[in-house]
């Protein structure tokens, strides 16, 4: 496979082709109607308007993107923080027995969403688990209200998405050229400083690609707000799906979801570049 | 296929998938049948085919919204009769989806209630045909809560002894009711202030409350971690099946009326057989079920009059008479006020 | 020496990280650690799950004795296992499509001279549009078209966001490939399809293994898009379809009776498979 000019856009053709015909166009279709008005009964009334967009503008829909944001944000940290040395670990493990390693770490994540989300209900609840086992334990005061907090939150969205970290961080830490490492352990860096100067930027954009699976879904999730939240706590994505289906108002779900999906690209785009440029663009040169 | 956007390649694709994933494409059943999972007899179709010779298939929605974004979405094709609420059956109807009832073909119609012949969003039931019905209000563990809570504001601003052991119903709808009623107002109230004073009080009874809850709450009184909770009579009753000291009341400043409804589609393309199925239900015996297996009240005369007078001793919810039913009101679409309603919720929800 | 020779010593060169280094050995306890901390809380969940498999109530929350009645009520029902089925062979279908659609599009992202900010948006696209949208989007173009729906449905819709998941991780691994081993390969006279298999395509299998775990994972638990894309019938219900949809009144133990035996299937049917192949290579 030689990189010429003309090959990558034969490469990229099938993917970019099935995303025009089954996200772009149907996407635009859809989105087009926060240019209309809600119908009284619902339904899209042709009307042309900015309406929508003005009702985005509101602040209470910034202020509910911003917090959500914050608690994604909290949920990717902590997923990469546990993420990082379980990959390394894995990576470093016999080679026969990393693919085993990585099953498991999915394996949990083949039953189901709600299940699993019953389950820690089950642990975190004041009459939970959790509780139990501390009153056992010799505690006696309150029992600890783990459930329907922020942290509930975010513990049940760590758990669901960290397995996707551990895969993309993996994917860049296995095989990597060990011979970097002994050179920089040659040159007289300790195994710290070699972490930090060289595994760390190689891995930089696994660590990358993981965040953002953290963060996107995060973000767009209503299933973990709703029940382990006890649906104090609303994430964006929650938002717009509201807006599509129980206030049955297409046009502002659209609208919602237009400003939504621009501000996620824009801040991926951004993302991407800091990215490239920490971890060193080292591709130029060889092309 | 008809696919005009594509490659080849693409094209390609697409039938290489189609060939290997034939299963799962249109059905042979001569009826199709969309309902909340459990809320018809689980042999229905052996009993349906042994009444009429049909064959009936039964899928399940999770909820009304669902169901109803896909129906919007598709133009309905593919179901010929959906249960869903009545407000939505009000939408579906507004939206030109729903054909109108065929009457000479649906006699056991006779076995309805005065009252659900009588509803305000489908007076003379033209479009569609009520299932199951009720009310909502508290359902609360007597060993737990001193007195009757028999105010919204038992809910809204409780006592010191349940603070944080108390649910509400996260659906906008019946959210925002619990305010509007506390408030004296309408549970369709269309009045801009008097939505934000039921917000209002809404997010400061946030601050009370264990959690939102459409699904759980009645396990929740169970397992103790709650003590009053925002709930669907039909519900509580489940709660009452576990715990004997659980019990139900609706609160002096009155309360909704729900209703479930049947539908046939527009797009249908059996719709005889769609009625003979309507028909079917309505059968006091068939219809009997609901009510004593998912116990919920059934708006049928013939239907309720057959079951056990055990029933309404355990459940003393299921003997509330239709003429009290009727006098709760029924949540209605909400037109132009819907931009209101979903702000003031969204505010709730947003609120610390 | 051949071109060929070469690029097969080339290729056999990097060992795993660690396993090959002197002194690994004494490095190995950390590991262990972090592993049995991490795996401990991936399996804490999933052990009250399966013990409410077990569980005599119905209730998802509470204890009240042990019993295996909802193994035989899940044996008696066909509904769960046919979604069980489908819920396969979708996920099955979407991986195996959006794995090589999604390493070709990493391929081609990452192998332009010139980034286009475009094609970058195409690519993040699919990860934060809103399912419902998506979904409604879908079902909008399907019935446009006259297409019928089913399982073949599902799967088109899934490869959209499963294909940006998977290009996204094998991107990430491409971001330190040296393409000097590529031209070296080319200088040599390996055609680009020899260079391909030999060179790139063993560089990028763990992104490729992770991107295929990615999609299937996520595939197996989507929910909404698979309602919306799935058409009217019985038939082509999925699991999560099933599983929500018995949310009003009450998410029986099956659920977790059919998760235990998925998850215990599927790990005892890998150790079988890593048992036979150590036998063979004996």
């Amino acid at each position: 496979m030689s990189f010429n000019a003309t090959r990558p856009n034969l490469l990229a053709a099938p993917g970019v082709a099935w995303l025009m015909a089954f996200m772009v166009v149907p996407c635009l279709l859809v989105l087009s109607y926060a240019f209309f008005q809600r119908g009284t009964w619902g339904g899209i009334d042709y009307t042309f308007t900015l309406e929508n967009f003005a009702r985005v503008a509101d602040p209470l829909y910034a202020r509910i993107f911003l917090n959500s944001a914050r608690i994604a944000l909290t949920t990717t940290l902590i997923a990469i923080l546990i993420a990082y040395p379980a990959a390394y670990a894995i990576a470093r493990a016999p080679r026969m027995r990393q693919p085993i390693l990585l099953f498991f770490a999915v394996l949990p994540f083949w039953s189901n969403y709600l299940i699993r989300t019953y389950a820690w209900i089950v642990l975190l609840n004041r009459e939970g688990l959790i509780n139990n086992l501390l009153r056992a334990m010799g505690y006696t005061g309150e029992p600890l209200s783990l459930l329907y907090t922020e942290s509930a939150v975010i513990i049940g969205l760590v758990y669901n998405y960290l397995p996707f970290v551990i895969l993309a961080i993996y994917s860049t830490l296995s095989r990597l050229n060990p011979e970097l490492m002994e050179a920089s352990r040659d040159l007289g860096a300790g195994p710290i400083r070699t972490f930090f100067r060289v595994t760390l930027p190689l891995t930089l954009p696994g660590v990358a690609a993981g965040g953002v699976f953290v963060f996107v879904l995060s973000i767009g999730n209503f299933v973990t707000p709703a029940l382990l939240g006890g649906g104090r706590f609303q994430m964006v994505g929650n938002l717009v799906y509201d807006q599509f289906l129980t206030a049955n108002d297409w046009p502002f779900g659209a609208a919602l979801g237009m400003a939504l999906i621009a501000t996620m690209i824009v801040l991926l785009l951004v993302q991407a570049r800091a990215t490239s440029h920490a971890s060193g663009e080292r591709r130029g040169e060889a092309a | 296929m008809k696919a005009r956007n594509g490659t080849g390649a693409l094209r390609a694709a697409a039938a290489v998938i189609a060939a290997s994933l034939t299963a799962g494409t249109a059905s042979a059943a001569d009826l199709v049948i969309s309902n909340w999972d459990g809320y018809m007899a689980k042999d229905i179709a052996e009993s349906f085919k042994a009444a009429t010779g049909l064959e009936i298939e039964v899928v399940n929605h999770a909820t009304n919204e669902e169901i109803m974004g896909k129906l919007m979405a598709s133009g309905g094709k593919g179901y010929d009769i959906v249960f869903v609420s009545s407000p939505f059956a009000e939408v579906l109807n507004a939206q030109g989806l729903v054909e109108p009832l065929d009457k000479a073909a649906i006699p056991n119609l006779a076995n309805l209630y005065p009252e659900a012949a009588a509803l305000a969003y489908d007076p003379g039931n033209a479009y569609s045909v009520p299932y199951t019905w009720g009310t909502t209000g508290l359902c609360y563990r007597s060993d737990k809560v001193s007195g009757t809570p028999d105010s919204w504001m038992s809910l809204l601003q409780p006592a010191d002894d349940i603070k944080g052991k108390t649910t509400m119903l996260a659906t906008d709808r019946w959210l925002m009711a619990a305010g509007l009623l506390a408030k004296g107002s309408s549970v369709n109230e269309a009045d801009p202030a008097k939505i934000n004073e039921a917000r209002d009080l809404l997010i400061e009874a946030k601050k009370t409350l264990l959690a939102y809850d459409d699904t759980t709450f009645y396990a929740k009184l169970v397992s103790g971690e709650a003590s009053l909770v925002h709930a669907w009579d039909g519900w509580c009753n489940y709660g009452i099946a576990e715990n004997k000291d659980i019990k139900f009341v609706v609160p002096k400043e009155g309360s909704d009326l729900w209703v479930d409804t049947m539908v046939v589609l527009k797009g249908s393309e059996n719709k005889a057989n769609a009625m003979k199925f309507i028909d079917f239900i309505l059968d006091a015996k068939n219809h009997a079920w609901a009510a004593e297996n998912i116990l919920y009240k059934v708006p049928n005369k013939a239907a309720m009059e057959s079951l056990p007078a055990a029933l309404g001793e355990q459940y003393p919810n299921m003997k509330m008479p239709p003429a009290e039913l009727a006098k709760y009101e029924l949540l209605r679409d909400l037109g132009p006020a819907q931009k209101d309603y979903s702000r003031a919720v969204s505010e709730i929800k947003a609120a610390n | 020496m051949s071109g060929q020779a070469t690029i097969d010593a080339m290729t056999a060169a990097p060992p795993a990280v660690g396993a090959a280094v002197p002194g690994a050995f004494r490095r190995k306890l950390p590991g262990r650690i972090v592993l049995l901390v991490v795996f401990g809380f991936l399996y804490l969940p999933i052990a009250v799950l399966v013990l409410l498999s077990f569980n005599d109530s119905g209730l998802p929350t509470s204890w009240s004795g042990f019993s295996t009645r909802w193994y035989v009520a899940l044996a008696g029902n066909g509904d769960i296992l046919r979604a069980a089925w489908n819920t396969l062979v979708v996920a099955v279908f979407a991986t195996l499509i959006s794995t090589v659609l999604g390493t070709l599009l990493a391929l081609g992202m990452e192998t332009r001279r010139r980034k286009s900010n475009g094609l970058e948006a195409l690519a993040f696209a699919p990860m934060v549009i809103p399912d419902i949208v998506l979904a409604v989007a879908l079902l909008s173009l399907f019935s446009r078209l006259n297409l019928t729906m089913g399982l073949h449905t599902i799967v088109v819709s899934h490869v959209v966001f499963d294909l940006a998941f998977v290009c996204s991780v094998v991107r990430a691994r491409l971001k330190n490939f040296d393409y000097s081993i590529v031209e070296a390969s080319r200088d040599l006279g390996a055609s680009g399809w020899t260079t391909f298999w030999r060179i790139t395509f063993p560089v990028l299998l763990p992104a490729i293994v992770a991107g295929a775990l990615l999609a299937f994972t996520l595939s197996v638990d989507e929910f909404i898009i698979a309602f919306f894309t799935a058409g009217a019938g019985r038939s082509s219900i999925t699991l999560p379809m099933q599983i929500y949809s018995m949310i009003r009144f009450g998410i029986t133990p099956e659920v977790n009776a059919l998760a235990t035996i998925v998850m215990g299937v599927s790990a005892t049917a890998l150790m079988i498979s890593q048992w036979l192949n150590k036998e063979q290579v004996r």
